[in-house]
């Protein structure tokens, strides 16, 4: 019956339909936690108003649609697209135009249709997983009310080459427009964008090969649409604006001509096709076509005398050498290079009346265009640590003068404490932190890790600090710093107190701390503010910043507590009785091949592959997959620089054996008792010890459980034996001596970097021993075949959860495995009075075999099974609500 | 059984006009409305006009058979607020099912009659599914734009139990009316899909919007068109629009609307605009007048009335209508 014609139609408060005679629709790009650091902060800060200014700037700036991406570790992605997409729909000067829903876990798109009232893109979906999900997936989008881009990609991997596009397109096509009844008109195909003149042979054919999947779409795929993301064709050429912004209108120009209708490009970064310089364009052209076996090679010199380029040649390193002290020190600072900078700074001791005015003028100098770079985004955290490590060389060198003149009285921008809080032994994230205030001329007082609040306050007042910062990792750290807040409140000190931290927030901050307080508590929630908050907190007009700060902790502490977000809550005793029903009837637990408790040692070379660089980049503050972050538009740069240091030092971990890996582990026949507690046997039936499982109390909706750890282990009257598993292991010995030699040399990057390489090892060392257990020591899985990637992605059977951690918060589970397994006297590990291991590259856990058991987060409890927990544990009520206290709900 | 699908290329169809109009004649009392079941109930029931299909079907049934009387080819359950989420002012969301269930249950009984009678002019049945009382897209609290006061899960939710009812209690049809806020809508159609699918049947949907003044846009803020985009993502026996304007003041809207879907179009305005009483006072033969415009311009392929109008508006426009062919299903776009 429909005689309409078949265009894409979209809409938001007003229409959007691309006909034929559309040119070329642009898609907003800077709404996107994954592109943009500032974006990124502002929905983490929860600074929701000035999120919608950038979203508002991009409909202003001639957006036709803008993508919404809240792709992010440490972000709620489900909350934070549906309150950045509901406050969207009330500024109608933003929600005129079509959303694009961006993510790549279906959760959150899910999440975003369901407040789009207008007609969205879902960006995107794709055969990766399997034709079933991929059917499932655009069903819903369909019932949505939703287009779709579809990814070039499918279970092989991604489309890279011109046969393999079509190929993909086509078949997901077919199952689109036949199995699904998809309208043809709503599919958007990306055949995937990458980067052109990387001088690799087999990349030569990139954009052509885009080109020409591109055309083969429109003539082949009746009524589909062509996209992709733009700026990732020019990725050789960072740096080099003028390449790159002609690279992109040649790009473009061409894939319109071969039928592309959207795409996601920055307006900015775009030059005008006719206004492209004759020779430029065609150096780009021939790239991008493919036109000269030497075309690479021809626009990268050409590039070199392209002006506004911020290519470095061999020429410019000479040139620097040749310009005036103070530039020459500026640019060691800022490029982070220490080859000169004794020379230099002789130099300049020379030519000043005092030593210490180097470092008051010519240094400081230097470090406030660090500062400044820095804090617009335009430097990135590891190049200020490379920073600091010559700013502290010069230093170290200049003290002796200095000392020699006996002119010392001079104090810098302010005195900062530091300490990890008591029972706490995580310091990269403090380490980072002193490092970049100490660029910024603020002289330190590194307590270290696991200081008692006794400690704090009495270094506090005999250095007479002027703030004091406080970190930690772990939940009990939280505790930590209220109870020390309260103390300098009882004491009446009267200095400010700046919290940070991977568990520490805002949130935490504003509700917990700051009214035991009567000085000002600030939460800085990443290294690049600390510098800036401390600024303000020094001040001339500090009473401005504190009164502010006091302010807004206390609005958000009044809404946080009147929020409506209040759930509803199930007794205990409710909870139990919604507890996850597995068929016990029918379920046959595999004897394990072995039972008992066995130490392991392995070489380190074999837990390479295991290793997930991700939350490593994160370490540094670079934000993205690994590893599409090293190819990333904003951080990709730094991160190949970091990324290359760090193996250069994983090829010395490995050459010199710098670190080992021990571990041990346990498996044990075990039942589910009393609903929530595990009891583990050994083979003559002999109880051994008890693991106490927390459980979900809070009100689910119908048909969904309650769920406890216990619930993945048969219960004790199935009358079946079922099994679980325990282990610890390290690779953390050595690193802290690593560390303080690199340390002892002012070298902070580097010693940042061991401990952060160690962690990696760990994690690596648990799924590499994960694995083993799967497939021979326990061997309930036996013929599992899994890439690095779908390990990482833990599509595994089984789990391994860690005490601390979502679904077992409760830290106080780890003395029972150190007794289960004897940790201490077998491989060393010990426990802090926080419960946190030491050496610090450390990974605890327990092993579930169910094939039903997966990964799950307690959320909030009551008081009722704090209760029951403590009579459980045998401890006073008053311990389980201090160890507990994070997730009791108030 | 002739299908609407077929009935609606041969002429225009007729839909009634406003049910709760009709109801205030009775001048029912508190206790009319709760009747000998809900005599004990602890809250007020007064004013839960869909409630009457329980406690006085007989009236419910007579309003039906008046308006087919007239002429009208589709009457609309009296179910606009049957939804868990809609009988919560009345505490009575257990009802919910019944409610829908009995209402389909008394019009597909005079429909039947009606078509029995005249098998030449076979009746219809449409499940009225109202917009609740909630928005998802809006917040009802001006210091809180993001909160909603309902989620687009709870919607989709109520709405399917009303959805299951209506069809088990024997509806032809479903008219998802007065859409003031699209995203409700679009949990409506979502709900309607899902029942679809479960139970392997096709049932003909009618969507129906609200342009709430001159500005020429829905509540929630959208144009004519991105209304329509947003509502078309499966395939419809009609769109159109309904109350808050008079026939007079949708028409400029309904021209956009029908020269831009390949779906049919329907229109049930209200009887004018209301006077300083809040009453609807435009006559039958001026709504008439105003209705063969459309009719003149080709606009419509369904037409009926919604607040301020009475069998006679419908008997008008009955009569208008059978002198002209259907809209020709061809979009501009």
């Amino acid at each position: 019956m429909s005689k309409t014609k078949k265009y894409l139609k979209l809409s938001g408060l007003e229409p959007l339909i691309i006909t034929p005679e559309t040119n070329f629709v642009n898609v907003g790009e800077r709404t996107n936690v994954t592109g943009s650091r500032k974006f990124l902060r502002l929905i983490k800060e929860e600074k929701y108003a000035e999120a919608l200014a950038v979203a508002r700037d991009q409909v202003e700036g001639g957006a036709q649609i803008i993508d919404i991406n809240m792709d992010e570790g440490m972000l709620d992605g489900v909350y934070a697209m549906t309150t950045f997409l509901n406050l969207i729909a009330s500024e109608p000067d933003i929600s005129r135009v079509p959303l694009m829903i961006d993510s790549s876990k279906w959760e959150i798109i899910e999440a975003g249709l369901k407040v789009a009232q207008g007609k969205s893109v879902v960006n995107s979906i794709s055969l990766k997983e399997g034709e079933e999900r991929f059917i499932h997936h655009a069903k819903l989008v369909k019932r949505y009310g939703a287009a779709v881009i579809v990814m070039a990609f499918d279970e092989k991997g991604q489309a890279d080459n011109y046969e393999r596009r079509i190929e993909i397109c086509k078949r997901s096509y077919d199952i689109l427009v036949n199995e699904v009844g998809f309208p043809a008109e709503d599919i958007i195909f990306d055949p995937n964008i990458f980067p052109v003149a990387t001088g690799m042979d087999e990349h030569k054919l990139n954009a052509l090969d885009f080109f020409r999947a591109t055309k083969w779409i429109k003539e082949n795929l009746p009524h589909a649409h062509v996209s992709g993301g733009v700026s990732n064709v020019s990725f050789s050429f960072r740096g080099n604006d003028t390449v790159r912004e002609a690279m992109h209108s040649a790009f473009l120009y061409h894939a319109i001509q071969n039928g592309m209708t959207m795409g996601i490009v920055n307006p900015e970064m775009l030059s005008i096709y006719d206004e492209i310089p004759k020779d430029l364009l065609e150096h780009v052209e021939d790239v991008l076509l493919n036109r000269r076996e030497d075309a690479t090679e021809r626009l990268l010199d050409f590039a070199e005398n392209v002006k506004g380029g911020a290519k470095v040649n061999e020429k410019a390193v000479q040139e620097w050498r040749s310009g005036t002290i103070q530039e020459r020190l500026t640019h060691s600072l800022v490029r982070g290079i220490d080859e000169f900078i004794e020379l230099d700074i002789e130099e300049a001791r020379l030519a000043a009346s005092k030593p210490i005015e180097v470092i008051e003028i010519n240094l400081m100098a230097g470090m406030n265009v660090v500062g400044d770079l820095f804090g617009s985004g335009k430097m990135f955290l590891p190049q200020v640590v490379k920073s600091a490590r010559v700013m502290k060389k010069a230093v170290a060198y200049l003290l002796p003068f200095i000392e020699e003149s006996k002119d010392a009285s001079s104090r810098g921008a302010g005195r900062v404490l530091m300490a990890t809080v008591k029972g706490d032994v995580h310091d990269i994230g403090k380490n980072i932190v002193s490092v970049v205030l100490a660029c910024n001329n603020y002289e330190i007082v590194d307590l270290g890790v696991m200081v008692a609040p006794e400690k704090i306050i009495a270094a506090a007042i005999e250095h007479n600090v002027d703030i004091i910062g406080l970190s930690g990792l772990i939940t009990p750290s939280l505790d930590e710093m209220v109870y020390l807040a309260k103390e300098l409140d009882k004491q009446n000190i009267k200095i400010p107190i700046m919290i940070g931290g991977a568990t520490t927030s805002r949130a935490h901050t504003a509700v917990k701390i700051a009214p035991q307080y009567r000085e000002t508590v600030v939460h800085v929630n990443d290294a690049s503010r600390a510098v800036t908050v401390a600024g303000n907190l020094l001040n001339s007009d500090k009473e401005t910043y504190t009164n502010s700060i006091r302010a807004d902790y206390d609005a958000f502490r009044e809404t946080f507590l009147n929020r409506s977000r209040d759930k509803n809550f199930l007794t205990i005793e409710q909870a139990r009785k919604n507890k996850l029903q597995l068929d016990w009837e029918n379920y046959n637990p595999m004897t394990p091949n072995f039972i008992g408790t066995k130490t392991i040692e392995v070489d380190l070379d074999l837990l390479v592959p295991y290793i997930d660089w991700t939350p490593f980049f994160r370490t540094w503050e670079l934000f993205g997959k690994y590893p599409a972050i090293l190819t990333d538009e904003v951080v990709g740069e730094q991160a190949t620089s970091v990324f290359y240091d760090a193996q250069e030092m994983l090829k010395v971990i490995l050459k010199e054996k710098k670190l080992t890996a021990k571990g041990i582990y346990g498996i044990f026949p075990a039942n589910q008792v009393n609903d929530d507690d595990i009891e583990l046997r050994d083979e003559s039936g002999k109880i051994l010890d008890k693991f106490l499982t927390l459980r979900q109390q809070a009100q689910k909706s119908k048909g969904k459980p309650n769920i406890a750890l216990a619930d993945f282990i048969a219960p004790k009257d199935s009358g079946k034996i079922d099994y679980m598993g325990t282990f610890c292991v390290t690779t953390g010995f050595g690193v802290d001596e690593w560390a303080a030699e690199f340390e002892k040399d002012l070298d902070d990057y580097n010693s940042i970097m061991v401990k952060a390489l160690a962690d990696r090892f760990a994690e690596a060392f648990a799924e590499y021993l994960h694995e083993k257990i799967r497939k021979e020591i326990w061997g309930y899985s036996k013929n599992e075949v899994l890439s690095a990637e779908e390990m990482i992605a833990e599509t595994y059977k089984g789990i391994r959860p860690a005490p601390g951690y979502p679904a077992c918060p409760d830290h106080l589970e780890k003395p029972t495995i150190w007794k289960l397994l004897n940790v201490e006297k077998e491989i060393g590990v010990t426990l802090t009075e926080s419960m946190a291991m030491w050496p610090v590259s450390s990974v605890s856990g327990y092993y579930f075999g169910n094939p039903e058991s997966k990964y799950f987060g307690i959320g909030k409890i009551k008081e009722d099974q704090v209760v029951d927990y403590a009579k459980r544990r045998n401890i006073p009520t008053e311990t389980a609500t201090k160890w507990l206290n994070p997730n009791i709900a108030d | 059984m002739p299908k609407i699908q077929e009935e609606i290329k041969k002429r225009i169809l007729v839909l009634d006009g406003a049910m709760g109009t009709m109801l205030q004649r009775y001048n029912f009392s508190e206790e009319d409305f709760r009747g000998e079941r809900f005599k004990d109930f602890p809250y007020s029931l007064k004013g839960n006009n869909d409630l009457l299909s329980i406690t006085q079907p007989q009236a419910i049934a007579a309003i039906h058979a008046q308006y087919f009387e007239a002429g009208a080819d589709i009457v609309e359950t009296n179910t606009f607020s049957s939804t868990t989420i809609g009988m919560a002012d009345y505490h009575l969301e257990d009802i919910v099912y019944e409610l829908n269930f009995q209402s389909a249950k008394i019009a597909r009984e005079v429909a039947d009659e009606f078509t029995a009678r005249n098998p030449e002019k076979p009746r219809f049945v449409a499940g009225s599914i109202g917009p609740t009382n909630r928005t998802a897209s809006m917040s009802p609290d001006v210091n809180d734009p993001g909160y909603r006061a309902v989620s687009f899960d709870d919607l989709s939710l109520a709405y399917k139990q009303q959805i299951e009812a209506l069809l088990d209690g024997g509806v032809d049809l479903l008219l998802v009316e007065t859409i003031f806020d699209t995203l409700n809508a679009k949990a409506a159609l979502f709900a309607i899909e899902e029942v679809k699918d479960e139970r392997k049947i096709d049932i003909p949907i009618m969507v129906s919007g609200t342009i709430t003044d001159a500005s020429g846009r829905t509540l929630s803020g959208q144009t004519v068109e991105a209304f329509l985009i947003s509502i078309s993502h499966i395939p419809l026996l009609s769109v159109g629009f309904n109350c808050a304007l008079g026939a007079h003041q949708l028409k400029p809207y309904l021209k956009q609307l029908s020269q831009n879907t390949s779906f049919n179009v329907s229109a049930h305005p209200n009887a004018g605009l209301p006077n300083a009483f809040g009453q609807y006072d435009e006559t039958p033969k001026e709504m008439q007048t105003q209705i063969k415009e459309y009719l003149d311009e080709n606009l419509i392929n369904i037409i009926g009335g919604c607040c301020g109008t009475n069998p006679d508006h419908i008997r008008l426009i009955a009569e208008v209508a059978k002198e002209y062919k259907p809209r020709v299903l061809e979009a501009k776009m």
